[in-house]
């Protein structure tokens, strides 16, 4: 892969996604040996108001840092969807969250859907841990990062304690964008 | 041994290129999108016996780090547009009391409060004209993070070596993103102290100018005494009016600065040689007008970029050098106009200036850089 491969995180401040966005740019940079920029756009609020993170990887030096033509967008709100979906690529990668986005982004893109949030919840037990599902999930489907660096890129950035807890997170939404790619 | 690598935030390496640089002191007051240089700071400092300080307000802050250089300490703060606003009054003092100082200033929009987590690069002209009088003015706008953290160890070798303030002013874009940094060993990157006087105590005067144009600094405590003022002050730093000194002594101070525009200034130049359409870009936006040099070259389009690493002093000779050469300059700037100006002032009518302008919070695409290079070819 010699071009750039653009990611963005998208949803309410407070989700994780500014984390979840450096997490995969980490897995990239650090673990397996790519060049990678994250950056972040937010407004003013602690909480809510939509929030994006960005990652572009690539082989080479990167240098306009924030994307262009987006390979794959995670939206986690209806918000996020409708605000950040307009330059995602045709033939792109799109992961929403099956509950909270009713109203699909129309255009020839590659959707995958499954209760995101939900899952964090319900299955893996916190809800805390939904970025983590959704990066599970994000990896899965581009393919860009390998499994193994970014499972290396999360646990180097969680507490001892909760490190049992986001592994299952990240395997979790790895499995389920797998199963609903399907 | 492999080098330590991570994965920083631009403000973050900013704050271990000031430790890098051995700086012992942080004065400041929290402001978006600045903020992160403090919270590494508050942690660094104490571990090597160092002192974090959160004052009152941001003039306090400024007023903190003045004091602390003259103790013989490293010294930064950290801040934004507004807090740039009040520290003026104080960066004046520290460039007539020629105390050493180093400000981390990220730019966010303005005036005022304006945009507290938008990016901008309308602090430049703030940087040399915010506070009044004649004074010498050093200004370095970095555009990665690996730039972040070596300008700020440049930035406190300047600052020691001529014995004034020097301002590294990353936008909010190079600040906040993150990218994989290798961290020089230590040695490995220059670093200067300032030159402490060769004089027993009863002979030392702070600005004894027979020492060239930067005279030795003492450290307060260490058994030199002297005065600080800012006032105009005679050789002994208590106040004088005395004509003829007074107007040398101004003259000395933004001399210290003009008579080594070539030590200072720093610039990358990128596919100029044979370039018809010269881009000036700084920070983020550089990073831009790259791609945009790129994507013209592959449609067969002479397109170069100037990317000034040093924005005060203004590499002047270096423009006016290129403004003989090529047909036309696209400035791209996150403010209406600021960097723009310059190249015109340089430029003296030799080629058209195309200004780029963007105050809404959003960057400046590589797509519109393309499109007026397109424009003026």
């Amino acid at each position: 892969m010699s071009q750039r491969y653009e990611i963005r995180f998208s949803g309410a401040g407070g989700q994780g996604l500014i984390l979840a966005g450096v997490i995969m740019a980490e897995a990239a940079s650090i673990y397996d040996g790519k060049q990678a920029v994250q950056s972040q756009s937010y407004g003013p609020e602690a909480r809510g108001g939509a929030s994006k993170s960005e990652v572009i990887v690539s082989d080479t030096m990167i240098d306009y840092p924030k994307a262009t033509v987006v390979d794959a967008l995670l939206a986690l709100t209806q918000e996020a969807a409708d605000k950040y979906s307009h330059d995602l690529k045709e033939g792109g990668v799109l992961l929403i969250d099956s509950d909270l986005v009713k109203n699909i982004p129309k255009g020839n893109f590659n959707t995958v859907a499954f209760p995101i949030i939900n899952t964090a919840k319900n299955e893996v037990g916190r809800e805390i841990v939904a970025n983590i599902v959704a990066l599970g999930a994000m990896v899965a489907l581009t393919g860009v990062v390998t499994k193994e660096g970014a499972e290396k890129a999360v646990l180097a950035r969680v507490p001892e304690a909760f490190m049992e807890l986001n592994k299952k997170a990240f395997q979790m939404g790895y499995e389920k964008a797998m199963a609903a790619r399907a | 041994m492999a080098k330590k690598v991570a994965f920083l935030q631009g403000n973050e390496a900013a704050a271990q290129g000031a430790l890098y640089a051995g700086c012992t002191f942080f004065g400041g007051y929290p402001i978006t999108p600045s903020t992160e240089v403090a919270e590494v700071m508050s942690v660094e400092l104490p571990k090597i016996g160092g002192k974090f300080i959160q004052m009152e307000d941001e003039i306090g802050a400024m007023a903190s780090v003045i004091g602390a250089s003259l103790t013989g300490a490293k010294v930064l703060t950290a801040t934004s547009g507004p807090g740039l606003s009040l520290k003026q009054e104080l960066i004046g003092y520290a460039c007539i009391a020629e105390t050493p100082c180093v400000i981390v200033n990220v730019m966010r929009g303005g005036p005022s409060t304006g945009m507290p987590t938008g990016p901008s690069q309308s602090d430049v002209m703030c940087a040399k004209w915010g506070t009044h009088g004649d004074h010498p003015a050093i200004c370095l706008t970095p555009a990665s993070v690996q730039e972040l953290f070596e300008e700020t160890v440049r930035a406190f070798n300047l600052a020691e070596k001529y014995r004034t303030p020097v301002m590294v002013m990353p936008d909010e874009i190079v600040a906040h993103m993150r990218e994989r940094i290798v961290f020089p060993d230590p040695g490995e990157l220059e670093v200067i102290n300032r030159t402490a006087p060769s004089v027993p105590p009863a002979e030392y005067k702070p600005y004894d100018t027979s020492f060239g144009d930067v005279p030795p600094l003492a450290a307060f405590g260490s058994g030199y005494r002297f005065h600080v003022t800012g006032l105009n002050k005679g050789q002994d730093g208590f106040p004088t009016t005395k004509a003829a000194w007074v107007q040398a002594e101004e003259e000395r101070q933004v001399r210290k600065v003009d008579a080594n525009i070539d030590d200072i200034v720093q610039f990358e130049e990128y596919e100029l040689a044979d370039a018809e359409v010269a881009i000036v870009a700084y920070g983020s936006t550089s990073r831009s007008a790259r791609f945009a040099v790129n994507e013209a070259r592959k449609q067969g389009i002479k397109a170069g970029l100037f990317r000034i690493k040093t924005f005060w002093p203004f590499p002047e000779k270096q423009i006016a050098a290129l403004a003989g050469k090529v047909k036309a300059f696209i400035t791209p700037e996150m403010n209406l106009g600021m960097c723009t100006g310059e190249v015109k002032r340089c430029a003296e009518g030799k080629a058209a200036v195309h200004g780029i302008f963007r105050v809404d919070g959003e960057p400046i695409n590589p797509g519109q850089i393309l499109e007026k290079i397109k424009e003026v070819k």
